[in-house]
């Protein structure tokens, strides 16, 4: 199987983010990088699937090449490939760009890719934009959210998150899939794969050299600003004995936050 | 024209589609634009008068073989060819899960920009901006589409109703003349969660627990304090999910989800950033915790300092006698 996977670097999940003083992005200084969550567990589902089947396991990120630290990881892990489209203006909140950039990498470079892979949602953007927008633009079935899969042959299962339930749903290849949190667990590097990642070239594409029309490159978002969020004061802390704080916690509902 | 799309289910119009409508509506009404709501697949029969009711000027079904069930590749077509010839200026949908899957592939299918998940929408020199958590709430971005039709999923529980409106609209019903002939991902099962019919993005009243909890057999008391609350489901922090009490679907925060109910009871929750990431935007928050320092007091309305096994039996009778009142 010819798998290619989707990554993203994006701002460590723990850090504090700060708006940067012109108001259209984050302060980046001191914030530590990483791989985005969601990846992690479409590397390794790719990883598990050549395992079982065979084939061969790509991983691509669009970004400035500070991504490169993220695909050496993914080499780390069991990759077999890396590609980095190098966009020296990425434009984090614009998943079009994005998608445009991926779907003409694909076109030119892998045609006859068998499976996308890609994290459900990038950590920052948190837009969920970018999978099903590539499967539109390639014209191939899309599965978002999916915590089980399985291919057999050209054909496939993905169960997928909706509200209270799973969705099971079939498909046959080539498709994009999205992976939520609960399809694996992703395994650490080994040390021997951190050395022979390190050997590995990671071929770079400027991302003008894709075909895109400028005007299709162009942003198609304006950002008009990026704010802290408000701020919640604290209310009251009180301590009870149980009876009277179960009482006061309804009593608090009923009379002054009117919620029953 | 503002374009809606009604997710309609198991005979009924969803909630987070009707808050799509009436803030629709609102913001038409300051454009002198029309609000058309479109359905695919079903007979909406009397579900019309909720649309109606929330500013609905004309409703469109879409109609034809194979499309009772959600299909991404299905839906698109549909909505592109209907949108192609209206030529709506807006087109939104709820940021449900069939939202976040459909919006994003109708705007790869159109090539436009697509707002996701915005919690706030507004006029500004007659042109619509768009307002959304980024940073999985660690900061709010404020954007304008350039291209067109300007296409947003609205985030559930947020937007508030309308008072409804009287009077009723024209429904136009549409037939399929091209059916969709690429290749799909078809819907062969829905797998139902036992007892659990509310999603925690759609409860009205989240009821959360997290390491205090202790062990998986404890989320009892979760649940039958939501057997008791209306419209409420069980949350949990990462911790609990991770430990294997409960499964991920309940997960609040930043790998999980984000929830705004009118009420987020937090039990033996620390606070972890990611968590208040995914719940300070509710409405109202109480937290029961024996830690008085733990963080999820800095943001509860209401912060009991306790042992939540004590708290919790006598708060289920209090409930249950407020609550029958």
């Amino acid at each position: 199987m010819n798998i290619l996977v989707l990554v993203k670097r994006v701002p460590d999940t723990e850090s504090k983010i700060r708006v940067a003083p012109d108001n259209k992005g984050i302060v980046e200084e001191g914030l530590n990088f990483i791989i985005s969550p969601y990846d992690e567990f479409a590397v390794e589902e790719a990883l598990r699937l050549r395992e079982a089947k065979g084939g061969k396991v790509t991983v691509i990120s669009v970004g400035r090449e500070e991504a490169l630290l993220i695909l050496r990881k993914c080499l780390a892990m069991g990759a077999d490939e890396a590609v980095l489209v190098k966009d020296e203006k990425p434009e984090t909140f614009d998943g079009l760009r994005t998608a445009r950039a991926i779907a003409s990498l694909i076109e030119r470079k892998f045609p006859d890719f068998d499976l996308l892979l890609f994290g459900k949602q990038s950590f920052g953007a948190d837009n969920a934009q970018v999978p099903a927008m590539v499967a539109a633009l390639l014209g191939v079935p899309q599965v978002n959210v999916v915590v089980k899969l399985a291919i057999e042959g050209r054909e496939g299962v993905a169960f997928r998150e909706i509200e209270g339930a799973l969705e099971k749903v079939v498909f046959s290849l080539p498709a994009v899939i999205s992976a939520q949190k609960g399809l694996n667990e992703p395994r650490y590097e080994t040390l021997k794969g951190i050395m022979a990642a390190k050997r590995k070239e990671i071929p770079i594409i400027p991302i003008e050299e894709l075909g895109i029309r400028a005007e299709d490159l162009a942003p198609a978002v304006e950002i008009l600003g990026l704010e802290p969020p408000p701020t919640k004061s604290a209310g009251r802390l009180v301590q009870l004995p149980p009876e009277e704080a179960a009482k006061e916690i309804v009593r608090f509902l009923r009379e002054e936050a009117k919620v029953f | 024209m503002i374009l809606v799309f009604i997710e309609y289910r198991e005979g009924k119009v969803k909630k987070s589609s009707l808050e799509v409508l009436a803030e629709a509506k609102r913001l038409a009404d300051e454009l002198g634009w029309e609000v058309v709501a479109a359905v695919i697949g079903s007979d909406l029969k009397e579900q019309t008068a909720a649309l109606w009711g929330q500013g609905a000027k004309k409703i469109i079904q879409i109609k034809g073989d194979g499309l009772d069930q959600y299909s991404p590749e299905k839906y698109t077509h549909h909505l592109e060819e209907l949108i192609q010839e209206l030529r709506p200026e807006a087109v939104f949908m709820a940021a449900s899960a069939m939202g976040r899957d459909l919006a994003p592939r109708l705007a790869g299918k159109l090539q436009v920009a697509l707002a996701s998940d915005c919690t706030k929408l507004k006029v500004l020199n007659g042109e619509l901006v768009f307002i959304r958590p980024v940073y999985a709430g660690k900061a709010l971005l404020t954007l304008k589409l350039k291209t067109k039709p300007q296409l947003a999923t609205l985030r559930p529980n947020i937007f508030p109703l309308s008072e409804p409106q009287s009077g009723e609209g024209e429904v136009i019903e549409r037939k399929i003349a091209n059916p969709y002939s690429g290749p799909v991902a078809g819907v062969a099962e829905i797998i139902r969660e036992e007892g659990a019919e509310l999603d925690v993005t759609e409860a009205e009243v989240v009821v959360s627990g997290g390491r205090g909890m202790k062990g998986a057999e404890n989320f009892n008391l979760l649940r039958e304090l939501c057997a008791i609350i209306p419209r409420s489901a069980v949350g949990a922090s990462r911790s609990a999910v991770d430990s294997g009490w409960i499964g991920h679907q309940h997960q609040v925060g930043q790998t999980g989800k984000t929830v705004c109910p009118n009420l987020y009871l937090a039990f033996g929750i620390s606070g972890a950033i990611q968590h208040l990431a995914g719940m300070s935007g509710s409405k109202v928050i109480v937290a029961v915790n024996k830690d008085p320092e733990a963080p999820i007091f800095k943001v509860a309305d209401l912060g009991v300092v306790g042992d939540l096994f004590q708290v919790i039996p006598p708060l289920k009778e209090e409930l249950r006698k407020a609550l029958s009142e």
